[in-house]
């Protein structure tokens, strides 16, 4: 696989959903291990950078999950505003995933 | 013969309805009790805030709770039914009481009901306050008002709360001999954790199965309608497998479902402790079942429980209408950015010093440009063909929010823009009333946990013949 690609064409599934009222996740899984272990070796998808992707703080990111035997991973975040918050746009965070698919992976 | 307990899981949540044929498959296999989620609070602070149940339609609920009781009878097996009428308040459990006798009455069905209220007094919470018994839920250190220490007066400004119950209420209902049982505010997982710990299976394999349980056919392989899901729990394992033959979990499918709706991928957090599968092997059992061992359970030192409350903000009236004209699409922004400056004088010379720009707060959102995403959008610069436009007031009465609002989509619909001269129209409303008051609008304040004396403190139950 030689070239640069995006998470987004790497991912069998890049989904996001409400943890609670206050966080939302995002994840993603990958049709095999090759896809997986790209995006984990490339170290491209780190708190900074979802940090820039997202417009929060490091500190607002829950975490940065890896599950080698899901070849899934979980990036928990801080929402902005509260569920039900005049200012917020997605209740069930159902369409928050979309920074993530274009984040380019060497 | 080791023991065993299988759990039947009619659907995601109740009211989201199943094949009646997967569930008949499932109470082939003799299931130990029939459980079912009836809430979250994933759709909003409404039904908590207000007492009613939106979030899912009472028909359907009617029609699930139906099927689940009239099998949960003719078998003689318990049905646990948790977070009632979706946010699990006193309101909400009534509503679903009503529905389940109406179905005894009319079916000619008796059993010992079991009714345990999760909404919490305000004056009892305070209390609580005072004894330093409520402390924030914040393992991640974050900041802000819902991450602070509580104060009296956040809990003061809640319409409603709740807390949510672990599975000790439901295991002493089962104790005194509950056979339909209705909880409010609950854990997803107590539900269906409650009667396998009370027959002494290990919490480990108990937790986690509860976990892959809670959302039924969510955790196949391919995601269709709601439907069935069922377990088979035994001393250190247990295998999931859904009844309808054309629906499979796989190890995959299973493992994913643990990462769903969760913030950590391993560990899930219960009143009582915590569920740990970061050592959870997931094996394959034929062709559409899962084995799953290695699931651990870690006692909390602390028996908490979470506390869900829903503040009232204000009231809501919108506005839904759509833009076309490609001349004022590619001035989009200057033209709102103008439009709202009009609008605000016109709020100032119609009220006067009766309404403050503190009174509303305005809301606007433009779909097919940046409506989901916002601030946070990546696509910009592009000028859209077509743009759906919801403007929004908040008020701190209907009236007000009518008012406002209709001000502020009069401005929208007739503010001519640059190339453009004399009187146009520039909104397309989809239908009438143009202007649509929504009602209350709530928001969830609390993230805090307290800590009673014990399970069964917060969670009074009422035993009833039916």
């Amino acid at each position: 696989m030689g070239g640069r690609t995006t998470l987004g064409r790497l991912a069998k599934i890049v989904r996001s959903k409400n943890a609670g009222p206050f966080l939302f996740c995002v994840d993603m899984f990958f049709p095999d291990a090759a896809s997986y272990q790209r995006v984990r070796a490339s170290g491209v998808l780190t708190k900074e950078v979802v940090s820039g992707l997202y417009g929060v703080s490091r500190e607002e990111i829950y975490g940065v999950f890896w599950s080698d035997t899901a070849m899934g991973i979980k990036v928990t975040i801080l929402r902005r505003y509260p569920n039900g918050d005049p200012d917020a746009r997605d209740v069930l965070s159902a369409q928050q995933h979309v920074p993530f698919l274009e984040l380019e992976i060497p | 013969m080791a023991k065993e307990i299988v759990a039947l899981a009619p659907t995601e949540i109740v009211g989201a309805g199943f094949s009646l044929e997967s569930f008949e498959r499932g109470l082939q296999a003799n299931p130990d009790f029939i459980g079912c989620d009836a809430g979250s609070s994933d759709a909003g602070p409404f039904d908590l805030g207000s007492g009613e149940t939106t979030s899912h339609d009472l028909r359907s609920i009617r029609r699930d709770l139906r099927v689940m009781l009239l099998a949960a009878r003719a078998r003689g097996i318990p049905l646990l039914i948790g977070s009632c009428g979706y946010a699990g308040g006193d309101p909400h459990i009534e509503r679903y009481r009503r529905i389940v006798e109406e179905i005894a009455r009319e079916e000619n069905l008796h059993f010992r009901l079991a009714v345990i209220h999760a909404e919490q007094d305000k004056r009892f919470l305070l209390g609580k306050l005072r004894e330093g018994r409520i402390k924030p839920l914040n393992p991640w250190g974050f900041t802000g008002e819902s991450f602070g220490e509580l104060s009296a007066a956040t809990l003061e400004r809640c319409e409603r709360i709740v807390g949510c119950m672990g599975s000790e209420p439901y295991i002493e209902a089962l104790d005194r001999g509950a056979e339909v049982i209705l909880a409010g505010r609950s854990t997803d997982t107590s539900i269906f954790a409650a009667l396998p710990l009370r027959e002494g299976l290990s919490p480990g394999p108990v937790w986690h199965a509860a976990k892959i349980l809670e959302c039924a056919a969510a955790a196949v392989e391919k995601h269709g309608q709601p439907d069935c899901l069922m377990a088979r729990i035994g001393e250190e394992h247990f295998v999931v497998e859904p009844p309808s033959p054309a629906l499979r979990c796989t190890p995959l499918s299973v493992l994913s479902h643990m990462l769903y709706e969760n913030p950590s991928p391993f560990h899930l957090y219960e009143p009582s402790g915590m569920l740990d599968t970061s050592a959870a092997r997931y094996v394959a059992v034929g062709d559409r079942a899962v084995k799953v061992t290695g699931s651990r359970f870690v006692p909390a030192e602390r028996y908490t429980v979470k506390l869900e409350g829903a503040e009232k903000v204000g009231y809501r009236a919108i506005f839904i209408g759509g833009i076309r004209d490609s001349l004022l699409l590619g001035q989009l922004e200057e033209w709102m950015e103008e439009a709202l400056r009009t609008f605000r004088a016109k709020v100032r010379s119609a009220y006067g010093d009766a309404v403050s720009p503190e009174d509303y707060q305005v809301v606007l959102r433009t779909y097919g440009k940046d409506g989901v995403m916002g601030p946070l959008e990546p696509v910009t610069g592009l000028v859209p063909h077509e743009v759906g436009l919801i403007g929004e007031v908040v008020a701190r009465d209907q009236e007000l929010a009518n008012s406002i609002c209709y001000q502020l989509r009069y401005t929208f619909q007739h503010l001519h823009y640059g190339g453009f001269e004399g009187l146009v129209t520039n909104i397309a409303y989809p239908f009438a009333p143009l202007t649509i008051p929504v009602g209350p609008v709530y928001r969830f304040v609390l993230n805090h946990v307290v800590e009673p004396e014990d399970p069964l403190e917060l969670f009074p139950m009422e035993i009833v013949e039916v």
